[in-house]
């Protein structure tokens, strides 16, 4: 067992864990953060998706001593990350729940972290730039059109302009 | 996963000191195919040496007509480079179409090319470029350095450091990828040196090989006319679930028509 550092979410945070521990393990197990899915385990379906030092990353495909040292933001930091008061939504938990861009719910939070991800590159995305953003990420409801959606929605919301 | 021991050098000479003293160890850089591997418990390494960090296998440099890009370098790295970007605009290209955005985001270009995976996409770029893969011991080049399923001239505790691309007159990378995997079904890089014509054909054998009769034709008359008459032997090629070694040796001729015609539509 080691004692791995890194900072969650703004806050520095500390868990014993062995060396083969995924991230993923890591957030839900030793920090509680059950947000983070585990969908596949095989770094298909994204429901694990994280971002380390910025950047959208499936967690269940990374060691956490890999990530030490390293600023992580999950589904349950983005919101205050927005808001810190955490009074509202993230635009983009918004933009997922008025667009109704999910059925079981179980790949959302990965899937709002590879948006998050996604509008960082494309602020405005094409539905092309869209569907190629979300290559790493599955659904197995919904179809996919409400999450285009819901993430044109995010995109003018994250703008400032009036969404519709 | 079974137990390992993670360590994490300073320099790479300290990641070189490791692997000498654990023989068991293996290097870890992106780790897009060595993490799965373990979890599958398909590999039984003692040590994890991690290089993905080392600021020796960083950076993208243009040295006159040569394109040096470090081992540690992300896919999204080398996708977004301006110098990569306006010196070798294929080779951005391909690295955007790697995997998805998260795999691009951790996956490197060295441990893409040490692991030489038959339906990678890299392999076939350093091969039709003819580039350089530096150790820290030596440099070996592509036609010498990639020798059939994950197998490379690389000793056992070498680590590639830096790949020198010659930059080519044009290249194009066309690509047919396995929908879900995003893997290369087939790919196919062609540069053109003007003198000379390499093609590169990457998923469609047990490993990257160049499509020698592809380079003549192109030489004698560079165009996608010179390849229509030309076939490829489907002995030898992938056969599996996703498409038959006819199939491949099809998509073969199909991705290098589409790479050239990307050339002749003056796109770059």
């Amino acid at each position: 067992m080691t004692k791995v550092q890194m900072k969650v979410n703004g806050r520095s945070v500390s868990a014993d864990a062995e060396d083969r521990t995924l991230l993923s393990d890591f957030l839900r197990d030793g920090l509680g953060l059950t947000g983070t899915h585990v969908g596949c385990d095989t770094s298909q379906c994204g429901c694990c998706t994280v971002h380390v030092d910025g950047r959208a990353i499936k967690s269940c495909t990374l060691l956490a001593v890999q990530a030490a040292g390293a600023e992580v933001l999950t589904i349950e930091g983005l919101a205050p990350s927005y808001d810190p008061r955490g009074e509202r939504l993230h635009p983009i938990q918004q933009a997922f729940s008025e667009c109704h861009a999910l059925q079981c719910g179980f790949c959302t939070p990965g899937m709002i972290m590879a948006v998050a991800g996604l509008l960082k590159e494309h602020p405005a995305p094409t539905d092309a730039q869209i569907i190629r953003g979300l290559e790493g990420n599955l659904c197995r409801c919904t179809g996919y059109i409400n999450i285009i959606k819901a993430v044109k929605e995010a995109a003018k919301a994250m703008q400032g302009a009036p969404a519709g | 996963m079974y137990e390992l021991t993670y360590l994490k050098p300073k320099s790479l000479s300290e990641a070189a000191g490791y692997l000498a003293s654990h023989p068991e160890a293996k290097l870890i850089s992106g780790g897009m195919t060595l993490i799965p591997t373990l979890k599958q418990r398909l590999a039984r390494p003692s040590h994890l040496v991690d290089i993905g960090h080392l600021s020796e296998l960083k950076g993208i440099t243009l040295q006159g007509d040569r394109l040096s890009i470090g081992a540690a370098t992300a896919h999204v790295e080398v996708s977004r480079s301006e110098v990569v970007r306006k010196a070798l605009p294929a080779l951005a290209e391909l690295a955007g179409e790697i995997g998805d955005p998260q795999v691009r985001n951790r996956g490197t270009l060295g441990g893409s090319l040490a692991n030489n995976d038959p339906a990678a996409d890299y392999p076939s770029a350093a091969l039709a470029l003819g580039a350089e893969i530096v150790t820290d011991r030596k440099t070996h080049k592509a036609d010498d350095f990639f020798q059939g399923v994950f197998a490379t001239s690389l000793e056992e505790g070498e680590i590639v450091t830096r790949v020198v691309f010659p930059l080519p007159r044009r290249a194009a990378y066309a690509k047919f990828p396995h929908p879900a995997s995003g893997y290369a079904m087939t790919g196919v890089f062609v540069a053109d040196f003007g003198s000379s014509i390499r093609v590169a054909v990457t998923g469609a054998g047990p490993g990257v090989f160049r499509w020698t009769a592809a380079e003549e034709a192109l030489t004698r008359s560079f165009g996608a006319a010179a390849l229509s008459p030309l076939s490829v032997d489907a002995e030898g090629l992938n056969a599996d679930l996703h498409a038959p070694a006819a199939y491949r040796a099809n998509l073969v001729k199909v991705m290098a028509i589409r790479a050239v015609e990307t050339l002749q539509g003056a796109r770059r």
